[in-house]
C-alpha cells in the first residue's frame, strides 16, 4: 500500500482553499458545462458519484480498507429511496433520509461480519456480501423490479416549508446535489480533520498496534464502514431521482470495481480530493474517449495500469508533485511573490 | 505484594506446545526481568499476558482482577502497556503523531469527529515531554519511517508510555543496538524504573542483571529459575550461558 501524505497537520478550519475552489466550480458547472461540450446531466451525474466516491474513500483511503462491494449499498439507497417514495410518505427529505437510514442499518449489519476481519479476507467478505445482495435484489422483484428495474421514481420537490421548488429539470437536481456535496464535504473533511480521521489513519498503518494504545479496531471498522455505506445510501438516493428508477447493473461487482478503481486512479490514498479528481476524470473519459471508441473501458484501463505503475499516488499525486516542483523553482530563482506569501 | 500475576499459564499453536505452565509475579515498583533462549516462549508469553492471545489454561491477574483473556484494547484500558519485539510504529506519522494518537486524552475523544486536535497544546506538550523522556527531543516533526534504528526503538517505547501504563512491557529493548545506545536505554529504563512497574525481556544480560530487582528464566515452556540476580549468578542453567562475560 502506498504512503499516506494526506496533510500532515490536522487543521480546525471548517473551509480552505482547494474546497472553495471545489465549491465555485461546481456551483457554477451548470453555466459552462454545455459550452466545453458536455451536458447537465453529466454534471449530475458527477457530482453524485462525487459523494459515493467521498465516503467510499473514508473506507478504502482513510482507514484503509478495501471494499469490493461497496456499489451494493449505492443500489440499495436507491431502493429505499424508491420504497419510501412509493409506499411511505413522498417528501423528499424523508426519503433521502430514508435511504441514508435504511443503507447505514443494512451496512451496519454487514460490517459486523467484516470488522474483525483484515487484509485479503476483509476485501473477500465485502466481495461475498456485495454479492449476496446483488442476488437477493435480482431474485426479489416483487420489491425490485428485477433485472427491469424499479420505475418511475419521482423527482420530489425540495420542500423548504415556506417556499419549494422542483428538481424536475437537471439543473434543479444538479443544485439540490450541489447542496449536498456541500454539506457531505464539509463534514468529512472535519471527520477526517478530527482524532477519529486520526484514528482511522492510524489504523491503516498499524492495526495491530492500534489495539495495544487502547483503542477497539473492530469498533473503528465497524463505525466507518456503517458510515460510508450511509453516505453511499445518499448517493444512491439521488442517483434513484436521477435516473427515475433504481436499477441493478449499478450493484454489480463490476460497479464495485469501477468505484475502488476511480478512488485509487484519483489519488484517494494521498488527498482528500482524489477521489473528486477520479470521478470526474471517469466520466469525463467516458464521454470524450466513448465519442471515439466503443473500446474507451479498454483504453480507461490502459490508463490505470500506466498510473499504477508509474504514479501510484494518483492524480492527486500528479498535481501535487507539479506544485510541489513549481514552488521548488520560484523559490530558487527568488520569485518575490512566494517567497512574501512564505509559500 | 505481587500487582500482577500469571498462574498456571499453558498456550499452544495446535499441537506446538508453547508455554506448558507458567507461574509469574510481579513486585509493583520492581523491574523484572526475563530471560531464557531463543524460541522458549518469552514474547508468546508477554502476548498471553497483554490480550493479543488467550490462553488455554491459567490466570492473568492485575491489580486483584482477573484479566485473563480480555482484548488488547481492554488489557491497556486497566494500565497496562507493552512495547514490541519486532516494532510496531505508525510509520507514516511523525515522532510527535505516533505519540499523541497513544495519549489517554487523544483516545477518550476517539469518536470526535469534528474537532481538531491541533491548537490543544496539552496533548502536544505531553507527548514532546514523553519524546523528551525517550531521548527523541528535537525528533518531533521527523517521519517514523525514516528514523534511524536506535530512534525507532526508542520511539516504540515512547508509544507504550503514551498510554499511561502503571505496569509495563518491554520485549528485548536492545535489540540491534550498538553499546552506546544500549547505555542510553539503561538510563532510560532506570529513570522510568521509578514511576513505573516494569516486565523486561532481554537476552543482553549484562544490560539485564544491572537493571533488573528479579529475573524469571524461561525454557521449555516453564519458570526454570527465578530470583534476585545475585542468586541467579549461581544458577546453572545462566552460567551455562554467556553470562560468564559478566563476572
Ligand atoms: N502465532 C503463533 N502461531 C504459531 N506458533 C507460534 C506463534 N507465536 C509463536 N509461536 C511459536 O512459539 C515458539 C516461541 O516463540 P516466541 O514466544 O516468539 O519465543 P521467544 O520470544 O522466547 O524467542 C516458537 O517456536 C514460535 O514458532
Ligand atoms: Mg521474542
Amino acid at each position: 500500500m502506498q504512503a499516506m501524505e494526506y496533510d500532515k497537520k490536522q487543521t480546525a478550519a471548517w473551509i480552505t482553499p482547494p474546497m472553495l475552489i471545489a465549491f465555485a466550480v461546481f456551483a457554477t458547472l451548470p453555466l459552462w458545462i454545455e459550452t466545453v461540450g458536455l451536458y447537465e446531466y453529466l454534471a449530475v451525474e458527477v457530482l453524485i458519484w462525487v459523494i459515493f466516491a467521498m465516503g467510499f474513500n473514508l473506507l478504502l483511503g482513510y482507514g484503509g480498507l478495501p471494499s469490493f462491494g461497496h456499489g451494493a449499498f449505492f443500489g440499495i439507497g436507491a431502493y429505499a429511496f424508491g420504497l419510501a417514495q412509493f409506499n411511505v410518505w413522498a417528501n423528499l427529505w424523508f426519503c433521502l433520509a430514508a435511504a441514508i437510514f435504511v443503507t447505514a442499518v443494512i451496512g451496519g449489519i454487514a460490517a459486523l461480519f467484516l470488522s474483525h476481519r483484515r487484509g485479503i479476507y476483509f476485501a473477500l467478505m465485502t466481495i461475498a456480501v456485495g454479492q449476496i445482495f446483488y442476488f437477493i435484489a435480482s431474485k426479489w422483484t416483487t420489491v425490485t423490479g428485477g433485472e427491469d428495474g424499479m420505475l418511475n421514481i419521482k423527482r420530489l420537490p425540495v420542500d423548504f416549508g415556506l417556499v419549494e421548488f422542483s428538481i424536475k429539470s437537471n439543473v434543479g437536481l444538479y443544485y439540490l446535489t450541489f447542496g449536498l456535496f456541500v454539506v457531505v464535504t464539509l463534514l468529512l473533511w472535519r471527520l477526517t480533520n478530527s482524532p477519529y480521521g486520526r484514528v482511522l489513519r492510524a489504523m491503516k498503518q498499524n492495526e495491530t498496534r492500534v489495539a495495544f494504545i487502547g483503542y477497539s479496531p473492530r469498533l473503528y471498522k465497524w463505525s466507518v464502514f456503517t458510515l460510508s455505506c450511509a453516505i453511499a445510501g445518499l448517493a444512491g438516493g439521488l442517483f434513484a431521482m436521477a435516473q427515475e428508477g433504481a436499477y441493478i447493473n449499478i450493484m454489480s461487482l463490476q460497479w464495485s470495481g469501477t468505484i475502488v478503481l476511480i478512488v485509487l486512479i484519483g489519488g484517494g490514498f494521498v488527498s482528500f480530493w482524489g477521489p473528486l479528481l477520479g470521478v470526474i476524470f471517469y466520466f469525463v473519459s467516458r464521454d470524450v474517449l466513448g465519442a471515439y471508441t466503443d473500446t474507451w473501458l479498454l483504453w480507461f484501463g490502459l490508463i490505470f495500469m500506466g498510473l499504477v505503475m508509474f504514479k501510484p499516488d494518483g492524480l492527486a499525486g500528479i498535481w501535487r508533485d507539479y506544485i510541489g516542483g513549481r514552488k521548488a523553482k520560484s523559490e530558487q530563482s527568488g520569485n518575490p511573490a512566494t517567497v512574501a506569501s512564505g509559500r | 505484594m505481587a500487582v500482577f500475576e500469571a498462574q498456571h499459564l499453558h498456550k499452544r499453536f495446535g499441537d506446538q506446545v508453547v508455554l506448558e505452565e507458567i507461574n509469574l509475579s510481579f513486585e509493583a515498583g520492581q523491574l523484572s526481568g526475563i530471560m531464557g533462549p531463543n524460541g522458549a516462549g518469552k514474547t508468546t508469553c508477554f502476548n498471553v499476558l497483554t490480550g493479543r492471545y488467550k490462553p488455554n489454561r491459567g490466570k492473568v491477574v492485575f491489580e486483584g482482577k482477573d484479566i485473563t483473556g480480555l482484548s488488547p484494547e481492554a488489557v491497556v484500558r486497566k494500565g497496562i502497556s507493552r512495547s514490541f519485539q519486532i516494532m510496531n510504529l505508525f510509520d507514516d506519522y511523525t515522532a510527535l503523531d505516533n505519540v499523541v494518537v497513544a495519549l489517554p486524552q487523544v483516545r477518550k475523544r476517539g469518536f470526535d469527529v469534528l474537532h481538531a486536535l491541533d491548537g490543544h497544546s496539552e496533548t502536544q506538550d505531553r507527548a514532546s515531554e514523553i519524546l523528551r523522556r525517550v531521548g527523541l527531543a528535537g525528533r518531533e516533526g521527523a517521519n517514523a519511517k525514516a528514523m534511524s534504528y536506535g530512534e525507532r526503538r526508542a520511539l516504540e517505547i515512547g508509544v507504550a508510555l503514551a498510554t499511561e501504563p502503571r505496569i509495563l512491557f518491554v520485549d528485548e529493548p536492545t535489540a540491534g543496538l550498538g553499546t552506546e545506545a544500549t547505555a542510553q536505554l539503561a538510563d532510560l529504563i532506570r529513570e522510568l524504573k521509578r514511576s513505573t512497574t516494569i516486565v523486561m525481556i532481554e537476552h543482553d544480560m549484562r544490560f539485564l542483571f544491572g537493571l533488573a530487582d528479579q529475573i524469571s528464566v524461561i525454557h521449555w515452556g516453564q519458570v526454570i529459575a527465578q530470583g534476585t540476580p545475585e542468586e541467579l549468578r549461581g544458577n546453572k542453567w545462566v552460567q551455562r550461558s554467556n553470562l560468564g562475560g559478566l563476572a
